[in-house]
């Protein structure tokens, strides 16, 4: 479990994290929605303590991020962000194996390099897995990250937009994927999704934010309503049900 | 790969102790032979410091000498003259010196460090940012007191600051030994984590490792190596650069473990070859220091076109 407690984050005297506190469960796919500058990256990041929160505290099963040290932590988080650039020339499958580096340090045991088989061919990035990161294209190299983190094989997952640069197939492949791993191995993923229905498709809940603050907690039906995604957005989104999901057209 | 550099330098080294001798051999290897360790412990020192450097910053075009880490040394150097005159240069044991004048570069490192990295601002390009204008500032303090300084001290002291591998002191190289070990010893430990590190600040703290602990640690190894090469030879600016990126290049790969012996290993190369060369064809006429910073500067402007280009 996350325990988000009274979470603040202030820049100069711009604040974009405004105590938010938040229950994250243990298991299934939580997506965490809104505008942009909503806080969304901010509070992931803080969670997975790659930024220190101006006031508050996170804790992962009762773990202080802050105070706990950081291979511990490594053991039962992970987390992706927006941006990935690596200096390094490595090659997928070398990218992949530093997911576990906080279990086995560089040296890779035979279960070390069964993690690392599994999180490739569940990306489907076998064929690729000689191949250079900066011989790949966006949505691959996107892949070849989750990958990593997968290989992590950490109870939490959090992941900051992994639908970027992906396309449509490959899109739905990663929610349907994140969706057997919370299934099959009762992980907790978290993730930062840009496009509603996909969250509405695929998450068990929905975290709504909005100017730093968290706004509505809740799932599908609770959060894709009109009346609620016009607060939200500011635009008017028709929602309609097609086969039992409810979907908002905002191509419209 | 590594075996063949191995190979290269053990021949520079035997073609140094041998080539052109004349004369009584205890003389010619004990005295060739301090110049020889002098030299590869520069070549550790310039080429584990660039490494580690650029492993931090993830920029294959900074050295430490960005940072001003150099600047610092002469500034400390002018500052005793200065002060205490150039008597006080001289009469001083060079260890104790040495080990104090180290003491006060990482100790500063760390503080400019700390004071950046753990403030409201934090981030290592401001680091590297602050390194720059502090390196100009001591260049420049230097350079004053430089002006105010006596023709006689100055000339000590220019002494002290020009590179040169003709003058190295016998006793600055136990010291510098023991540092080299002590530090290969820890870098080894760090082995794993600096692959690591070289993801980026975020990965690898996702991973697992203990981001500021290490790269604090890694800025004091590196300005105590700077000091090592420094306090023996002078400034050396282009060629830990130079190194750093021919053995990225040869290798083929970023791992560490291959790349910090690597460019050792090739800085050893280019160093007692280059000293070789000075010395037998040149006839000690020019400076190795002017051979090195002309071949380092061709070679920096060409890997900035390379990167250009891509």
């Amino acid at each position: 479990m996350i325990e988000i407690a009274g979470v603040s984050k202030t820049y100069e005297d711009e604040t974009v994290l405004d105590d938010v506190s938040l229950v994250l469960p243990e298991s299934g796919i939580t997506a965490i929605v809104g505008p942009n500058g909503a806080g969304k990256s901010t509070l992931l990041s803080i969670i997975a303590r790659l930024i220190t929160p101006s006031a508050g505290a996170v804790r992962v099963d009762g773990l202080d991020v802050q105070k706990t040290k950081s291979d511990v932590l490594a053991k039962r988080l992970a987390i992706l962000r927006q941006v990935n650039h690596v200096g390094m020339r490595l090659t997928v499958e070398e990218l992949v194996t530093f997911g576990r580096f906080p279990h086995c340090g560089s040296r890779p045991t035979a279960e070390d390099e069964r993690h690392v088989r599994e999180a490739i061919a569940y990306l489907g990035l076998e064929a690729l897995s000689g191949r250079f990161l900066d011989e790949l294209s966006g949505g691959q190299r996107q892949r070849a990250f989750v990958a990593m983190v997968l290989a992590q094989d950490t109870n939490y997952v959090l992941l900051d937009e992994p639908l970027n640069s992906l396309d449509m197939k490959h899109a739905a492949a990663m929610m349907k994927l994140l969706r057997r791993a919370a299934d099959t191995f009762g992980k907790s993923i978290v993730v930062v999704v840009h496009d509603i229905n996909f969250a509405s498709i695929y998450a068990d809940r929905i975290v709504a934010m909005r100017d730093g603050r968290v706004v509505l907690e809740g799932t599908s039906d609770t959060f894709m309503r009109e009346a609620v995604l016009r607060d939200i957005y500011d635009t008017h989104i028709d929602v309609r049900e097609v086969d039992g999901h409810r979907l908002g057209l905002h191509y419209l | 790969m590594l075996a063949g550099l191995t190979g290269g330098a053990l021949v520079a080294a035997a073609v140094f102790m041998t080539l052109g001798a004349k004369g009584q051999w205890d003389f010619i290897l004990a005295f060739r032979g301090t110049k020889l360790i002098g030299m590869a412990l520069v070549a550790y020192a310039v080429a584990t410091s660039t490494v580690l450097f650029q492993t931090i910053t993830q920029n294959r075009i900074l050295t430490p000498s960005v940072m001003g880490f150099d600047a610092l040394y002469a500034a400390i150097q002018t500052a005793v003259v200065f002060f205490l005159g150039a008597h006080q240069l001289s009469i001083f044991d060079p260890r104790l010196r040495f080990i104090v004048e180290a003491l006060i570069m990482s100790g500063l490192s760390l503080l400019l460090f700390r004071w950046l990295f753990l403030g409201r601002h934090r981030g290592l390009h401001l680091v590297v940012l602050a390194g720059i204008v502090f390196g100009v500032f001591f260049r420049s303090l230097s350079l004053m007191m430089q002006r105010l300084l006596d023709p006689n001290a100055f000339i000590v002291l220019q002494d002290q600051l020009f590179a040169s591998f003709n003058t190295i002191d016998q006793e600055l190289l136990l010291v510098s030994g023991v540092i080299v070990v002590a530090t290969s010893i820890l870098s080894r430990r760090l082995l794993a984590r600096l692959d690591v590190l070289a993801l980026g600040r975020d990965v690898a703290i996702n991973l697992g490792v203990d981001y500021r602990r290490v790269v604090m640690l890694l800025f004091a190894m590196i300005a105590i190596l700077v000091s090592v090469s420094t306090a023996l030879v002078g400034p050396v600016t282009f060629f830990g650069l130079l190194v750093a990126n021919l053995a990225y290049q040869a290798l083929g790969t970023d791992r560490h473990r291959y790349t910090l012996p690597a460019a050792t290993l090739i800085a050893i190369i280019a160093l007692v070859g280059g000293q070789t060369i000075f010395e037998r064809v040149f006839g000690f006429d020019t400076a190795l220091s002017i051979i090195i910073e002309f071949t380092g500067g061709i070679a920096f402007m060409l890997l900035l076109y390379r990167d250009l280009k891509r």
